[in-house]
């Protein structure tokens, strides 16, 4: 009995002490049964600062593979090489605006693909702290039959995406992974994101700059958010027809608000109001000439430039919230779109303090 | 039973708790990290912050013998000049000279100074390096070790075998390893090492594109196994050049590697290898795309001797080739000249635009200052002379004197110069400085050495075995100084059994003549000539040295033509006549 007992133990020391040579060379194989997953796509781009390549996920053994929903596809002539060199034209599926996520097929000639399984039961989720690893084409290093890059770090975060409001452009405003590696660099959109088991995390996004700080986000989007979108793509639900990218969404202009602002002439021209159109909403809002913006939905304005930037963040749709100096004072009006829909917007309502004008 | 299963739950438990439940850490996590602190602290005791003698700019290296031999980047040198000055982590600063550059490479092989116990980095097996492999670089990012203390970065191997083109006119990376420990501004010339602390390679170069200048989470390091192969030729104080095939390739929309031009002139050529050929294996690896090869290819220096297989018409063909180098050699001085008129740091990016954004780059602000000329320091004086063509042509001359001083023909044949009897079962040969005869089973063929020596190319077959004795004649009786051009080449595998030989490259009425040396005995092992370029060279393989008439000679010789074995001659006797008849002339 007690033998039996100390062989035991002597095999889980052991197994303890090999723990770490066996832990190094399962993350190898590891990778490399990842990179088998993840392939790299050729499109439209090649101009400055637009990669003509991304990476992208094998979801089917038939061929399915998600990306990133970019200018890349849109293109007659994609390609798709997978890790050993296998090279083919995909074809567009479908696309969804708001994950930014596409959906491609390969011919049919290919089959028993390695891909991952991408299913929201028994999705991995990854918690902050957690070790990952990062599989992509960033920068297009590997070609032909050369894998894919592997970068490693932690997930620093999950939180939400905060979109417009904040300094990311995105239509995506749910939970990301944060992560501590440089994921996200040109070309590693569509890329996996996998714990130390080679499970699917989630899938690199977009390119994201905070237009705050000029900081690239390393970040990806998790399975569990996005897998029901992907089922909707393999059914031909979401956006099957094949308009490549989103339309833009329109947004605010100095001339939609019937607002002139003084020539821009210098690198910070001061973002003084020069002239209203009659009937505009800026004028129905109470704004006049001479008034020097200061604030925009709450965002300090600085220049002639920062205005018309922080407007192209606003859809037209939406009402715009201006502080402005006038005569020394802070004074706030809301400006609302004529075009919201229908006649009930005609009615500017500015706010009650500046409703009429002092003369 | 139910005890021991009982048992082994408490035990099972036990070895869990401290590392999930308690604030202490397991012992084998804490015997781990010590390990690697250790592993570090060494590492980082070779490494070097590169300075240029004015104490400005530079980048980092490591120290790889206890002389104080380094290496770095050939970008982080270039702008030193001939000396510079390396901050080591004990604090100290040491001279440092320029020994050998490889500008394509993008590597340079410098020469601390002052000591003959450096701690240096034992060197990796970069081949066996895979992905997933955990790695670190140890260097001066940004300038910030006043106290020469390097920064540590850990990291992943994230590719191998990657191929990055050319950046400008001359540097390429190729088959470097690709990671994500950071390499930044400072960190060039830097190792890379394994988990073990082994030095897997150089680090220089990065993808950075729009994000500025700084890590971006992509940097590549010139393997070290391609450093290998050229160590021994930048410590002959050279500038060395990469290798081509003398052949272009493309990969075919079946995935096929084949040929697109040749040069007619290349050993390539001669060994058969032609337009549309399937290219196979190169130098052991398999060749499925061109990039392949550009990697298979990129490791070697000129004048290595390599196997290639190419298939054509269905039929598999296994040779031997030559590789000749990618540059003139003149060119290669120039594009080296126009280089150190440029900063540092700049050549290993791409050539993408700097975005406006951009952290500000100490070094390049360092830079920008004009560039002193101290004189050099007087350590650094002594081991440099300036000679065009050469990064120091000090330690060619050296390597030059040393083999020849090594060389026992130097003294055992120089005092027997005038006629050479050699009589064996193949062949009996009969030469002095005029003129030499062979009689062989059933010819006789001879030369003449006056006039255009290259057309003096008999025994037919042989691509001249008389004139190469001749050459041989001449080199033991002139020596070094006064055989004609003479220049230590380097060291590289002798292409009979691949064991590495020293070769002095003499040059002498337009033919170039490789006498190699055994990098152990000393001896001549081997003597190349090739009479003009677009021939194949006659190759005279001596060996099995012993006492042949009460002096020690090569009583075995070997000659190739063409890779075919032209004559094996076991001598019998060796004779030498009267010196005076054949010093005539």
């Amino acid at each position: 009995m007690s033998r039996r007992v100390l062989m035991l133990l002597a095999v889980m020391v052991c197994a303890l002490q090999f723990g770490t040579a066996l832990n190094a060379q399962n993350l190898q194989l590891t990778i490399r049964d990842v990179q088998t997953k993840v392939v790299k796509i050729y499109g439209a781009g090649g101009l400055r600062q637009m990669e003509a390549y991304q990476s992208g996920l094998l979801i089917s053994p038939e061929g399915h593979v998600l990306t990133a929903l970019s200018y890349v596809l849109d293109t007659d002539d994609l390609a798709v090489i997978l890790h050993d060199g296998r090279k083919w034209t995909a074809e567009y599926l479908a696309s969804d605006p708001i994950t930014d996520l596409a959906l491609l097929k390969l011919p049919d000639e290919a089959e028993q693909l390695p891909h991952f399984d991408l299913q929201l039961e028994t999705a991995a989720r990854a918690r902050p702290g957690q070790r990952i690893l990062a599989l992509s084409n960033l920068y297009g290093i590997a070609t032909g039959d050369e894998p894919v890059s592997v970068l490693q770090g932690v997930v620093t975060a999950i939180a939400p995406l905060k979109a417009r409001r904040g300094a990311f452009q995105s239509n995506y405003r749910d939970e990301v992974y944060v992560l501590d590696a440089y994921a996200n660099n040109p070309g590693a959109a569509g890329g996996a994101l996998v714990d130390w088991q080679g499970n699917l995390l989630g899938i690199l996004g977009k390119e994201l700059r905070s237009e705050v700080t000029g900081t690239w986000l390393n970040y990806a989007l998790p399975v569990y958010a996005i897998a029901s979108t992907v089922d909707e793509m393999l059914a031909g639900g979401v956006n099957s027809a094949p308009t490549a990218l989103p339309p833009e969404v329109p947004t605010h202009t100095t001339e939609s608000l019937g607002l002139s602002l003084i020539p821009n002439v210098i690198a910070r021209t001061p973002p003084y109001v020069d002239s209203l159109r009659r009937g505009s909403a800026a004028e129905l809002a109470g704004l006049r000439p001479d008034d020097l913006v200061v604030f925009v939905n709450g965002e300090p304005i600085d220049s002639h430039m920062a205005l018309v930037q922080q407007l192209d963040r606003i859809e037209n749709v939406d009402p715009v919230t201006m502080s402005v100096l006038r005569n020394g004072e802070l004074r706030e009006f809301t400006l609302t779109p004529a075009s919201a829909d229908d006649s009930s917007a005609q009615v500017s309502k500015p706010d009650t303090a500046d409703s009429t004008p002092e003369e | 039973m139910k005890y021991s299963i009982l048992c082994c739950a408490i035990t099972f438990v036990a070895l869990l708790m401290p590392a999930h439940l308690t604030a202490k850490p397991a012992a084998e996590v804490l015997e781990a990290e010590r390990q690697r602190v250790e592993v570090m602290r060494r590492a980082a005791a070779t490494t070097v912050a590169v300075f240029d003698s004015s104490g400005e700019g530079g980048g980092s290296g490591v120290v790889i013998s206890p002389d104080g031999f380094a290496l770095t980047n050939f970008h982080v040198t270039a702008p030193c000049g001939p000396a510079m000055k390396c901050g080591m982590a004990d604090g100290k600063v040491y001279d440092a000279v320029i020994v050998g550059i490889d500008p394509v490479g993008d590597v340079a092989l410098i020469q601390l100074l002052g000591r003959d116990d450096f701690p240096h980095a034992p060197m990796g097996d970069s081949d066996s390096v895979q992905v997933g492999d955990w790695v670190f670089t140890s260097g001066n990012p940004f300038l910030l070790a006043n106290d020469f203390q390097p920064s540590i970065a850990y990291g992943m191997v994230s590719g191998t075998n990657r191929y990055q083109y050319p950046s400008g006119t001359l540097l390429e990376y190729a088959d470097c390893i690709q990671t994500d420990a950071a390499i930044n501004p400072g960190n060039s010339g830097g190792p890379l090492f394994d988990a073990n602390g082994r030095l897997i390679g150089i680090n220089g170069r990065g993808s950075f594109e729009k994000r500025g200048r700084v890590n971006v989470g992509v940097g590549y390091a010139i393997s070290i196994n391609q450093i290998k192969y050229f160590l021994g030729y930048l410590k002959s104080g050279r500038i060395v050049d990469h290798a081509t095939l003398g052949a272009t390739v493309s990969t075919t929309a079946d995935g096929q590697v084949k040929v697109d031009e040749i040069l007619e002139t290349s050993d390539a050529y001669r060994r058969g290898l032609r337009y549309g050929d399937e290219i196979l294996q190169f130098a052991g690896r398999d060749i499925t795309t061109a990039n392949r090869l550009k990697n298979a290819l990129g490791i070697f220096p000129r004048g290595w001797s390599v196997p290639l297989t190419y298939r054509r018409a269905g039929e598999t063909i296994e040779t031997t080739v030559r590789l000749m180098g990618v540059h003139d050699p003149t060119q290669l001085f120039d594009l080296v000249q126009q280089q150190n008129f440029k900063p540092p740091e700049r050549k290993p990016e791409r050539k993408e635009p700097v975005p406006e954004k951009q952290m500000p780059n100490p070094i390049e602000q360092l830079k920008d200052l004009i560039k002193k000329k101290p004189r050099l320091p007087k350590a650094v004086a002594d081991r440099h002379e300036a000679r065009r063509g050469y990064a120091n042509y000090w330690y060619n001359e050296r390597q030059q004197q040393s083999l020849w001083n090594n060389y026992t023909g130097s003294e055992v044949l120089a005092k027997e110069s005038g006629r050479w009897k050699v009589t064996g079962a193949a062949a009996e040969i009969e030469i002095d400085s005029a003129s030499a005869t062979i009689k062989q089973a059933n010819a006789v063929s001879g030369a003449t050495f006056d006039g255009d020596l290259s057309s003096q190319l008999s025994p037919p077959g042989s691509g001249g075995l008389l004139l190469t004795l001749h050459l041989w004649q001449r080199f033991v009786e002139k020596g070094v100084k006064k055989y004609g051009e003479v220049y230590y080449l380097g060291r590289l595998p002798a292409r009979e059994d691949g064991a590495l030989v020293d070769c002095l490259v003499g040059i002498y009425a337009g033919m170039e003549t490789c006498f190699q040396f055994d990098t152990q005995s000393g001896e001549l092992v081997s003597i190349v000539m090739l009479p003009r370029d677009g021939l194949d060279p006659c190759e005279l393989y001596l060996s099995n040295y012993g006492d042949l008439g009460g002096r020690e000679l090569p009583r075995t010789w070997r000659v190739f033509h063409g890779q075919q074995l032209f004559m094996q001659l076991e001598l019998e006797s060796w004779g030498f006549l009267n010196v005076s008849t054949g010093e005539q002339n």
